[in-house]
């Protein structure tokens, strides 16, 4: 019987083997940790106000203790890097890595790759608990705040509504998320539309077309909880992940949950983009377009694909708000950059290989 | 090994299972024969714990499967899918590796030890050279034994396969049964839907048969491959020959035989 092992498998073992990657998904997450500190120390020195690598290695090592000589550098430079690219690097940086680590969580808790993060309305319920307030009047704190908190609630009621849906639970999660998305799309339109078309208006408009322009400290603050509140749990459940693509019925004869975990996914993932939407509006694409360019470089494990999404997603939306601010005199709001970047990218993407 | 008492399942108000009674001992091969639509997966389904609110019960092991939490289920039972589809690319020794999740605590994901189970798993059923290749570009015989060594490394002593041959051309069949009953003889429980009466012959140590969501008969495959039998099942004539002193049998339908 050996014998007709043999056989049959040289018969079959035909298809060349392209799957072997070059690099450990190990190396690649090291690779793109270097490559985002780099890109950190870059940015702060991009920007209208010149900071040389030398002027920026000192006040680094200043606010670090290490260097306690005459400065080299002027007042200037040192507010610059502290109180004005600091908080946006950061802010780019948490937001990149929030959107995309929460898309590849979506996409494989959904058995789905065309899923992205604010499939189960996040955006849609930030964008109108922003412009709800905007439009009462309150301030930048207030806005961050009820975006965070009608997200989160979008999402909390798209999820009750899924469970009376007859027939797949998935599909009905989609369909749920489709239907409330577009019921809260319609309420910022009819905010619009009743606001004051001399300021209230734009600040809705420009609100919901993304930016991370006027970053403050206080805004990094504020996201840095729920993003790692909802990030380590990811992590931690990014094996389980694994198990539930294969699909229900299998990975509950596997032994996991995978109500459980959908569930767990969605909420972390949820937490993870009402945080960063709630601070820099709505910027699409990076949720989708990251995981997939993850999967080339590092397959579909989501032991690494979680991973090296979040560090690729920072590294993204930091150099391409790098580019936003750099490249025009009058910035261009990042959530239009990303979508410049990211369709076009996307498409290349699936016109050269299978997406998954 | 696995009893199964007074089953009964119904969708809606059609009932599919009607007390179904059966029990399988430890290391048996027992086949699963009826027509299509006669509940076979639905008994799997139950059988698996997949399929809730059936009445009568399936005792695994001493224990009520539904007192069983998915993790300990998996333990002690492992599912043979007729085909797997993967969403996404993972390569072989990454589908093999998720059958140790449920010997896994919560929170955790496997390790090195996890890992050479998975290469003990593969050279046990001969497909250590595919361990990096992409499961989705395997064809379907070598998905069907990574599936089966992914059921080794679950380390369930009970293997459900569910017409594990039905989408495998004529060698792929012989290969991954023979495979198959090589690990009913190591001790493994093995219980599979088929649909051909010629392979229950050769492979099973016992074979039950389903009629109208009723047991129709269970025995040794000497008592159950004879034409009342078939030919009930199918509700076809049917002429079955002995060949090879008995060690096979051929099924026939009647009106291929008639001149």
């Amino acid at each position: 019987m050996n014998e007709t092992r043999e056989k049959v498998l040289l018969h079959t073992a035909t298809i060349p083997d392209r799957e072997k990657r070059l690099l450990s998904g190990r190396t690649v997450l090291v690779i793109l940790f270097a490559a985002l500190v780099t890109a950190v120390l870059i940015s702060f020195c991009l920007g209208r106000y010149p900071v040389g690598l030398n002027e920026l290695q000192g006040i680094l090592r200043y606010w670090l203790g290490l260097y306690h000589g005459k400065p080299f550098w002027t007042q200037t430079q040192a507010i610059a890097v502290w109180n004005v690219r600091m908080p946006r690097v950061l802010l780019s940086v948490l937001v990149g890595a929030a959107l995309a680590s929460a898309g590849a969580a979506f996409q494989g808790a959904f058995q789905n790759p065309m899923a992205s993060p604010d499939i189960l309305g996040a955006s849609a319920g930030a964008g109108f608990g922003a412009a709800l307030a905007i439009f009462f009047g309150f301030g930048t704190a207030m806005v961050t705040a009820s975006a965070f908190f009608v997200s989160m609630i979008t999402v909390g009621l798209v999820f009750f509504i899924s469970r009376f849906v007859k027939g797949e639970k998935i599909i009905g999660l989609i369909l749920s998320g489709i239907m409330i998305s577009s019921l809260f799309q319609a309420g910022t339109s009819f905010i619009k539309l009743a606001a004051d078309p001399g300021n209230k208006l734009p600040a809705i408009t420009y609100w919901l077309m993304g930016s991370l322009v006027g970053a403050t400290r206080s805004e990094v603050g504020f996201v840095i909880w729920p993003i790692l509140l909802g990030f380590i749990p990811l992590m931690i459940l990014r094996w389980r992940i694994n198990v539930v693509t294969m699909g229900d019925d299998a990975a509950r004869t596997m032994g996991v949950d995978p109500g459980r975990v959908r569930f767990a996914s969605i909420a972390s993932a949820t937490l993870l983009t009402a945080a960063s939407v709630s601070v820099s509006g709505m910027i699409g694409w990076v949720g989708l377009v990251v995981p997939h360019m993850m999967r080339r470089l590092v397959g579909s494990d989501h032991r690494y694909l979680i991973p090296a999404s979040a560090l690729g997603g920072g590294l993204f939306l930091l150099v391409v708000d790098d580019l936003s601010r750099v490249l025009w005199l009058n910035e261009i709001p990042i959530g239009i950059m990303t979508a410049f970047i990211g369709a076009p990218f996307f498409l290349m993407l699936i016109t050269r290989r299978n997406l998954t | 090994m696995i009893r199964v008492e007074s089953l009964s399942y119904s969708y809606g108000d059609y009932p599919v299972l009607k007390d179904i009674s059966f029990h399988v001992k430890k290391g048996e091969f027992l086949s699963v024969l009826g027509s299509n639509g006669v509940g076979k997966s639905t008994l799997f389904r139950c059988m698996l714990g997949l399929l809730p609110g059936y009445s009568g019960s399936v005792v695994l092991d001493g224990k009520d499967i539904r007192s069983l939490p998915p993790r300990e289920m998996a333990k002690l039972t492992a599912y043979i899918p007729q085909t797997t589809v993967s969403i996404y690319n993972f390569s072989v020794q990454d589908i093999v590796l998720m059958g140790a999740t449920a010997g896994l605590s919560a929170l955790r994901s496997p390790g090195r030890s996890e890992q050479e189970r998975v290469l003990w798993a593969l050279e046990k059923v001969g497909i250590s050279h595919l361990k990096d290749r992409c499961f989705n570009h395997l064809s379907g015989g070598e998905q069907q034994l990574a599936i089966l060594a992914r059921a080794l490394v679950q380390d369930a002593k009970v293997l459900m396969l569910d017409e594990p041959t039905a989408s495998l051309d004529f060698a792929n069949q012989m290969l991954v049964l023979t495979e198959v009953r090589e690990l009913s003889r190591e001790g493994y429980t093995i219980i599979q839907t088929t649909h051909n009466p010629e392979h229950a012959y050769y492979f099973s140590d016992r074979i039950l048969t389903l009629k109208d969501g009723e047991v129709f008969c269970i025995g040794k495959p000497q008592e159950v491959i004879v034409p009342e039998v078939i030919g009930e099942l199918y509700e076809m004539d049917v002429e079955i020959s002995p060949l090879y002193g008995d060690r096979v049998r051929v099924c026939t339908p009647s009106f291929l035989t008639k001149t």
